[in-house]
């Protein structure tokens, strides 16, 4: 019992490892601020394209997905930081992030967009149709607002994974929360580094946790 | 009838949907402040006619003038013209988002480009017109189905329109709820709004309507005011249709 605490719940090393731990949490949310919002933009223009696009583009925006949806983000990641610079493109860290997420969330962003928009009832888009309303003034105000709102606890589902897909960053040496808590086990010998981690991202991640599963709830009581 | 030109003109309408021809050659004129009613058995064509009189499905030949617009001329603007053809749908269509008065406003603003306050007016006004301006507020859901068709029609004539179209307005209404939708139409009409209405309220097309059509297998088979067609039908087709939905 005693040599558990020591190595996973140790108080010392929480006090020593604090500040770099802190520094980490810092860049978990600010990986997360940048690959939401990208994540989201990409599957709102995946789904528009394989939704209302013309016959071609939507073969390839499904074929996109598909492909993108496939590829583990982890191999996409390396491939991106590590790969590319071989053809002489060299998009480095943050780059390789930015676009890594925007190619795999955004794929799985845009399946979630991509269904709230086809459980929107045909009548829907021919009455607004009827009024004079341009395809899309009547995606923006009448289809997208009913799709989001069908599938938002598939959206705030999707953004949890995301925010603790943000932990791969650490493979390409950003020093988020994971890569700091790393850095500070094998500075101290320690575990509790570690175990501090995952309990920062429980407590930032649980209101989102209980967010969700109150959205399916309703969803199921609104049924 | 009158000798303005007609606000409606189509003709020799085709319309197939993969192999199954829908609409044969079907030619519709009405003059300005006419009620036309069509009629006919299920899958005759009235609700894909209806439709293509606003372009919301394409016909495969022909030629539609509304309000003197060449409606499948590439160089209409489709928008513009849609705003003179309101159309009312069997299933309401409101959107479940937005109170009864957004629901009119939204056209208003971003077709029409008016001002919040100026929309905000004319919705309260469309909707006064149909009986509903204290229900102003209220979500979709939270209407009866009566009063559903009846902010349809407002959002529909706030804009408005040179002729409605309206399909099979009150068969998804509780038989209580089908006078209350039907008196407003009967108001538009007598403010002089041109109407095609698709339906089977027989005893409102006796009453109401000018003309009535009478369509099977996607062609128009026989048409004339209310009294000839409901009491002395030429066709034996439609004196077995007739037969058959005054029995309901
Ligand atoms: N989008 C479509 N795709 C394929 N077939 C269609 C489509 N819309 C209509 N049809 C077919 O066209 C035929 C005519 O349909 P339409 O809805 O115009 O008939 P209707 O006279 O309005 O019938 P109802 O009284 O049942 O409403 C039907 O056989 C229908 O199945
Ligand atoms: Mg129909």
């Amino acid at each position: 019992m005693e040599d558990f605490l020591f190595a996973f719940l140790n108080w010392d090393i929480v006090t020593q490892a604090w500040p770099i731990l802190w520094r980490g949490f810092l860049y978990t949310l600010a990986l997360s601020a940048m690959t939401v919002p990208l994540g989201l933009a990409g599957g709102v223009v995946l789904a528009l394209l394989s939704t209302s696009g013309p016959r071609l583009v939507r073969l390839l925006a499904a074929g996109w997905t598909d492909v993108f949806r496939a590829i583990p983000p982890l191999v996409l990641l390396v491939f991106l930081y590590a790969g590319l610079p071989f053809a002489g493109i060299d998009v480095g860290a943050w780059g390789a992030v930015a676009l890594g997420f925007l190619l795999n969330t955004g794929s799985y962003y845009g399946e979630v967009f991509r269904a709230g928009i086809e459980s929107v009832p045909r009548g829907q888009m021919e009455a607004a149709r009827s009024t004079g309303l341009s395809r899309g003034q009547t995606l923006r105000h009448v289809v997208l607002p009913q799709a989001v709102r069908n599938v938002l606890p598939d959206l705030v589902s999707n953004t949890l994974e995301v925010v603790k897909l943000t932990s791969i960053a650490s493979v390409v040496a950003l020093p988020e929360l994971l890569f700091q808590a790393r850095q500070a086990q094998n500075a101290t010998y320690n575990a509790t580094p570690i175990v501090a981690a995952a309990l920062a991202y429980f407590l930032l991640l649980w209101p989102v946790v209980r967010l969700v599963s109150r959205l399916e709830n309703r969803a199921l009581a609104g049924r | 009838m009158t000798h303005s030109p007609p606000i409606i003109d189509a003709r020799g309408l085709w319309k197939k949907f993969g192999g199954l021809a829908v609409l044969k050659g079907v030619d519709l004129s009405v003059a300005e402040r006419e009620l036309v009613f069509i009629i006919g058995p299920s899958g005759s064509g009235k609700s894909t006619l209806l439709r293509c009189l606003n372009r919301l499905e394409e016909p495969d030949d022909g030629s539609i003038q509304v309000d003197g617009i060449e409606l499948l001329s590439p160089k209409t603007d489709l928008n513009a013209a849609r705003r003179r053809i309101g159309m009312v749908f069997q299933s309401f269509n409101l959107y479940p988002h937005m109170t009864a008065r957004a629901n009119v406003m939204l056209a208003l603003r971003k077709v029409l480009g008016q001002d919040k306050d100026q929309a905000a007016q004319l919705a309260a006004r469309a909707l006064d017109r149909v009986g509903l301006a204290e229900r102003m507020d209220h979500y979709p859901a939270q209407l009866s189905g009566g009063q559903q068709q009846r902010v349809a029609i407002a959002r529909a004539i706030a804009l408005e329109p040179r002729v409605m179209l309206f399909d099979e307005p009150t068969s998804a209404l509780d038989p209580e709820l089908v006078g209350g939708v039907l008196n407003v139409m009967r108001e538009l009409r007598q403010d002089g709004m041109t109407m095609v209405v698709v339906s089977h309220e027989m005893a409102f097309a006796k009453a109401a309507a000018d003309r009535v059509v009478f369509m099977a297998d996607g062609q128009k088979l026989e048409e004339g005011p209310p009294a000839q067609i409901f009491d002395a039908p030429r066709h034996e087709r439609t004196r077995a249709f007739i037969r058959q939905i005054d029995r309901h």
